[in-house]
């Protein structure tokens, strides 16, 4: 790399480079490590068969968030799968010495709510855990990527790992969001186009004025999703807004310390001269709210729209994958997509958990009731956004409107809890994944905004909140 | 890790786009302690249908899939490569893979092959047609009988770690050591606040004690 002209993705590979190795490739040092129960019992098994140690027991802190039950009324069974995942990571967690957080911890919540909200993800830091959402903390300027199994052992025992550098891509949001809009319509917006493919290979930093407004629950959103469109990260330049977020956060820096700190951290957005490998740009005042209709995340559309119809798609590849996901979401080309009728809502996830998430669903469901039949739940991301929602006042208006208020996990995104739909059954979920059998075999998940699934609680079919905020003007 | 130089063997064609590690192997399955035995839950819910490929009796015992574009993309779970281990695929070849699914295959001595276009259709009607696979990583090809074998490419330190079977840990444990230690020195001068105090973890969090 030559002076200047750097990119963010450039400045935080070149600031982890333990030993180039040719070709692209570099043994990186890694600051942070998240562990959850999911992904770690062989990596502990894997260190204890080769009677090794942690290099760095306080570069990580574990906590179970995919098993744990979300019901308080419910808790896992002692001797069910869940509750004894859990308890290996408990038993793992204390033999290494690596910081614990419970379940019933004041500071427990799923990983990629807790990490920044302790101040363990900072800027300018590596970050990694066995789990695809990590792309989530991008959103502070952090080298944040999912990694598997054998890789979270690999970080145990050295701090380390063999990485390829990935290609640059500048994804630019100008504009400024309509009422009623998300960013998780931005976001959905953006994989529609681009595809569950289109960053695979590259770090993709998003820019541009609308990027700048968001706060950062909005950012986490972002970069959160960017997995979703095939890469693995997502990164946002840190600035005043970031900074505000961290400071006093428990593991943030203090005093001089953290003067030093911000002073590095100005340092790290792209240089004005950084060129990138691919760039696109989007006006995001454009943008309004999507649904999916199919079975990944790029099988989507603005809600005023209608299911496709296999028949006008010329790839007959393209076309039978459309057919098959219609199948299997039952539902028939030309259909309204506002006619979709549903059964469940799950307001939760990595992607859609934190205050802003649920202060948005909070505003659409004030004062209206969940429509006759549906079960809708609301699943704080983490014990700290409960207490915020309840101190708010937010649990008493999703209560009153019918809804059920859990506490944190990542519960109905991912069908290994009690939470779980049934086969046949249709969920408006503000989770990141749509895929066949994703919230339970045989479901079927419509991805959205909270304030869209908020909105589809109230009506029982997928709607447009802008008729909703409309009809209370 | 067992390493990989040549496979000979039949393919199982799985040409549907998108077939994510959900599909591969479903979450439940991931409560699962032990790596051993998740072949049995390998493609869970599509292995129902009489008519999925690898369900297909002249395919009995393959060890190779001619997937789909994307394949492997979405959750980062390696469960769901122990799973094809499990099961015996030692060799995947796709239009593209999901990035994490493909980093994990090569952690687990499985040779994921990219291949579009013409070559690749060549080999997924060699596959539906039960044809003999002989795959030689060394030489970079695909031999499907035909007069002139199909050949890949394969980033050099990906070949080379299938083909030492070397394990990546004790790779690092190996040479990197000291690199290590003088990095973390370094680090620790220019950019102090990321070393955390274990006092700091105190507050909110426990570290160490009694396993009942």
């Amino acid at each position: 790399m030559t002076h200047g002209g750097q990119t963010l993705y450039a400045k935080l590979w070149d600031a982890h480079v333990v030993r180039e190795q040719g070709d692209g490739e570099a043994l990186l040092y890694i600051d942070r490590h998240l562990v959850q129960e999911v992904s770690s019992p062989q990596a502990f098994e894997g260190l204890d068969r080769r009677s090794l140690r942690f290099r760095r027991p306080s570069a990580h802190v574990a906590t179970p968030d995919h098993a744990v039950s979300t019901d308080v009324s419910a808790p896992n069974p002692r001797d069910s799968l869940m509750a004894l995942q859990v308890r290996r990571l408990i038993e793992n967690s204390r033999k290494h010495g690596v910081p614990f957080v419970g379940e019933t911890d004041a500071a427990h919540g799923i990983v990629h709510v807790i990490g920044p909200e302790l101040g363990f993800t900072l800027p300018g830091c590596t970050l990694v855990c066995g789990d695809s959402h990590t792309s989530t903390h991008g959103a502070f300027g952090a080298l944040a990527f999912g990694i598997g199994s054998s890789q979270c052992e690999t970080v145990f025992a050295t701090q380390c790992l063999p990485q390829s550098r990935q290609k640059t891509m500048r994804i630019n949001f100008n504009g400024r969001l309509s009422p009623g809009v998300a960013v998780k319509d931005v976001v959905l917006a953006l994989i529609a186009q681009i595809g569950t493919e289109g960053g695979r290979g590259y770090a993709v930093e998003y820019a541009g004025d609308a990027v700048r407004a968001m706060s950062m629950e909005q950012r986490m959103t972002l970069c959160n999703m960017t997995i979703e469109a095939g890469a693995r990260i997502g990164l946002v330049a840190p600035d005043e807004t970031t900074f505000a977020y961290l400071k006093g956060r428990p593991l943030a820096p203090q005093g001089e310390l953290w003067d030093q700190a911000v002073a590095y951290w100005r340092s790290l957005p792209s240089d004005n001269d950084a060129r990138f490998d691919s760039e696109l740009t989007f006006d995001v005042s454009a943008v309004v709210p999507h649904v999916s209709w199919g079975t990944n995340p790029s099988q989507c559309s603005p809600v005023t729209g209608r299911v496709p119809d296999p028949a006008a798609e010329a790839d007959p590849s393209k076309r039978g994958k459309l057919s098959q996901s219609l199948a299997y979401m039952d539902l028939e080309p030309g259909t309204s997509l506002d006619d979709i009728l549903i059964d469940r809502v799950f307001i939760g996830s990595c992607t859609n958990s934190r205050i802003e998430d649920l202060r948005a669903a909070a505003a659409v469901a004030e004062g209206r009731r969940v429509s006759a039949g549906v079960s809708a739940m609301i699943v704080p991301g983490s014990a700290q956004v409960q207490a915020q929602a309840e101190a708010e006042g937010l649990d008493r208006i999703f209560r009153e409107a019918g809804f059920s208020w859990r506490s944190a996990g990542c519960s109905m995104c991912v069908a290994m809890n009690a939470d779980r739909l049934s086969p046949g059954e249709r969920c408006a979920s503000t989770s990141n994944r749509n895929f066949e059998g994703r919230q339970g075999p045989g479901g079927r998940t419509h991805i959205m905004s909270p304030a869209m699934a908020a909105a589809a609680a109230i009506t029982g079919r997928l709607t447009d909140v802008r008729e909703l905020a409309e009809e209370a003007a | 890790m067992i390493p990989f130089h040549t496979l000979t063997s039949r393919a199982i064609p799985l040409p549907a786009a998108d077939i994510d590690t959900d599909a591969i192997l479903p979450a439940r399955f991931l409560l699962l302690l032990s790596r051993e035995g998740l072949g049995e839950h390998l493609f869970h819910e599509l292995r129902r249908n009489a008519q999925f490929a690898l369900n297909r009796p002249d395919l009995a015992g393959a060890q190779i899939i001619v997937g789909g574009p994307r394949f492997g993309i979405g959750s980062s779970r390696e469960q769901a490569v122990w799973a094809l281990a499990d099961y015996g695929i030692r060799c995947i070849i796709a239009p593209s893979f999901g990035e994490i699914f493909y980093a994990n295959c090569i952690n687990n001595g499985i040779l994921p092959i990219t291949l579009e276009g013409e070559p690749y259709e060549g080999v997924l009607d060699a596959a539906d047609a039960s044809v003999e696979f002989h795959i030689d990583l060394t030489a970079q090809t695909i031999d499907i009988g035909k007069r002139s074998p199909i050949t890949f490419g394969i980033d050099a330190s990906r070949r080379d770690a299938l083909l030492s079977g070397r394990d990546t840990l004790d790779t690092i444990l190996h040479d990197d050591m000291e690199h290590i230690a003088r990095f973390e020195a370094q680090q620790q001068d220019a950019e102090p606040w990321l070393w955390i105090d274990e006092t700091q973890f105190a507050p909110f969090a426990s570290i160490g004690g009694d396993n009942d």
